[in-house]
Order: C-alpha cells, then sequence, then structure tokens
C-alpha cells in the first residue's frame, strides 16, 4: 500500500492515476470504422428513416459516456444546471474532445423558444462520405446527433436532436446544422 | 515549353473493368462502350507485358509514348488501374496518379455507399479531382 510522500512506483494497480490516453486517433482508422458502422446498419434495416435512428441510437451511447468522462476531466465532477451553459459545453467541449476542434457555431432558433443550432460547415464524420441521390436527405451526421442527444438526456436536458444539410448560396457543399429541440419539462425548469 | 495537356483518366478495378472515366476536352473524348473495350485492352496488355517482360519481377506497362499522346499508368498493390492519356512530353504525370490514388482511397474507399469494384459515383471524388486536375493544369500552363 502507498504511504505518505510522492513515490512513483505505486505498489498497489489501483492507486496509479489514470492516465490521460491518447488524445488522438487516426482519421482515416475512424473513417474506415464508421464507414463499416453504416454498411452494418444497411443491411440490417429497410428505409432510411430507420437507419438514422440506428445511427443517433449508436451516437446516444458514445455521448452518454463522453459527458460522464468530460465532466470528470475537464470540468472537476461539476454538473451543469443551466440551458446556456450545457449547450456551450456540448459547443466547446465535446467538440474539441471529440473532433479536435469547436463547433462553427451555436444559434437559438428564430421560429420556436426551444430550439437551438450548432452549425459546421463539415462534420468530420461526414468528410468522405457522398450520399447517393436516392437517398434523399439522409445525412451520416445523425450519428453526431446521437451524441449531442446522449449529453443531454443524460445531463438532464432532455431533447430531440436532429441533424440537416442546409444549402448554402454559392458553396457546392451544403453546411451542416444540428437541431436541438429541448422537450416541455426544460422550458419550465431552465432559466436560459 | 509547350501546354502539356491531359486528354483523359481511365480507372479500372483488379478484373479490368472500367469504374471511372473523365474525358477532359474534346481531344481525349470517345464513347461510353469504346471507353469499356479500351479499358479491358489495357487491362489484357499490361497484364501480358508482365508475362512478356525479359526481366523477372516485372509490375507491367508504367508508360506508353506514341506519336501523338503519351500513356502514364499507375497499379496499385490490389490491383487497380489509373491511367491518364496525356499530351506527349508531359512532365509529372506518375505524381498526379498517385495524388488520384489518394483521391481514391480517401472519397471512394471510405464511402459506405461505395460498393467495391463497382463504377464510382462518389460526389466528393469528383469534386477534389477536378480540384487537382485544375490545379496541375495551372501548374503547368504556369511554367
Amino acid at each position: 500500500m502507498i504511504g505518505v510522500g510522492k513515490a512513483k512506483q505505486y505498489a498497489n494497480v489501483l492507486d496509479k492515476p489514470l492516465s490521460r490516453g491518447r488524445q488522438e486517433v487516426s482519421l482515416s482508422a475512424f473513417a474506415f470504422l464508421f464507414s463499416e458502422l453504416v454498411q452494418y446498419n444497411q443491411t440490417q434495416v429497410d428505409n432510411i428513416a430507420e437507419l438514422e435512428r440506428r445511427l443517433e441510437d449508436a451516437g446516444y451511447a458514445v455521448g452518454a459516456r463522453v459527458l460522464e468522462l468530460l465532466c470528470h476531466r475537464e470540468k472537476g465532477n461539476r454538473r451543469e444546471t443551466r440551458l446556456l451553459g450545457i449547450l456551450s459545453f456540448i459547443h466547446s467541449t465535446v467538440w474539441k474532445v471529440l473532433f479536435g476542434k469547436v463547433a462553427d457555431s451555436l444559434e437559438k432558433g428564430t421560429e420556436h423558444e426551444d430550439e437551438y443550432m450548432i452549425s459546421e460547415k463539415e462534420l468530420l464524420v461526414n468528410r468522405f462520405i457522398s450520399v447517393p441521390k436516392d437517398m434523399g436527405a439522409f445525412n451520416c451526421g445523425a450519428f453526431v446527433a446521437g451524441i449531442v442527444k446522449g449529453v443531454l438526456d443524460n445531463a438532464g436536458f432532455p431533447a430531440v436532436v436532429t441533424a440537416h444539410f442546409v444549402p448554402i448560396e454559392g458553396q457546392q457543399r451544403p453546411r451542416t446544422t444540428i437541431l436541438i429541440k429541448f422537450a416541455e419539462e426544460v422550458k419550465q425548469v431552465c432559466i436560459v | 515549353m509547350a501546354l502539356a495537356a491531359i486528354y483523359s483518366l481511365f480507372i479500372i478495378n483488379k478484373s479490368g473493368g472500367l469504374i471511372y472515366y473523365k474525358d477532359y476536352g474534346s481531344a481525349g473524348r470517345i464513347d461510353t462502350n469504346d471507353s469499356l473495350r479500351l479499358a479491358s485492352l489495357w487491362h489484357s496488355m499490361h497484364a501480358i507485358s508482365q508475362q512478356l517482360s525479359p526481366i523477372p519481377g516485372c509490375t507491367g506497362i508504367d508508360l506508353l509514348q506514341a506519336h501523338n499522346f503519351d500513356l502514364h499508368c499507375f497499379q496499385s498493390l490490389t490491383g487497380t488501374k489509373f491511367f491518364v492519356v496525356c499530351e506527349t512530353g508531359a512532365q509529372n504525370m506518375e505524381t498526379l496518379l498517385k495524388v488520384i490514388y489518394e483521391l481514391y482511397t480517401d472519397f471512394v474507399l471510405k464511402n459506405p455507399f461505395y460498393e467495391m469494384e463497382m463504377p464510382i459515383r462518389c460526389e466528393l471524388f469528383d469534386l477534389n479531382l477536378a480540384q487537382v486536375i485544375h490545379k496541375y493544369r495551372v501548374a503547368l500552363l504556369g511554367r
């Protein structure tokens, strides 16, 4: 057992501090893995809506775990209780850890009180993916929408999160927007 | 220095089927059936050349020089062949082919909606390829 002092050698492996782990993963490795995830789910479903749901569920699991991990590592085990707080946590910390950069923008929806949008010029998960025309508006960013949903749900802010392509004038590729629509109970409880 | 132009680009899969064809300008244009025929012809010639070579370990034809054009070919380790028909004396075609191979591995192979050995219909591949070819032409013109 460890006595007092700052001995580098830990007799008990449970006393060793948790390492931060590798900060970066090969983009190619992730791209191939994600491509396989999409292909596997495609074989299991009959339509596009189902495929999006499956990707969202996969992301949900990631979001739940990422929230726990980052609350511990980055925020010293403090819990977000304000709406804007959790949104900016997602927009900067979560995005930085997962994608290496903060999200391009966080906006409040103009039409509805409880809608917020995180937008990106191009989601990292979509970088190598070209969706065929016959799949319509399908967006593999549903995975990222799932991650956001996982973080929000587990932080106590239930919401419906979806990913959309937004065509921009003058640019060939559309921007991606993650649309967050909070549930009724969040509107009533949280002061923005 | 003469302007070196690229006439057309072909990509053929490991069984010799054409999976991508793009022509640049009317000089390189041929109709679909001809392009398919040419692709399988080239595939066979490439394979035969490996047998004919007097030196063991030959990997096939890299360059074909004709009176009016050059044909540069690059074969990946998996047997996918990229070849470009260009003007005689064009420089840096091997580098161009390697760059196109990189684009292929990025925007075609990492695309979950692409079926292996099938014709390439990936928007991102087309976009990036057009950018690379444009950059190459600008660089060639600038010299």
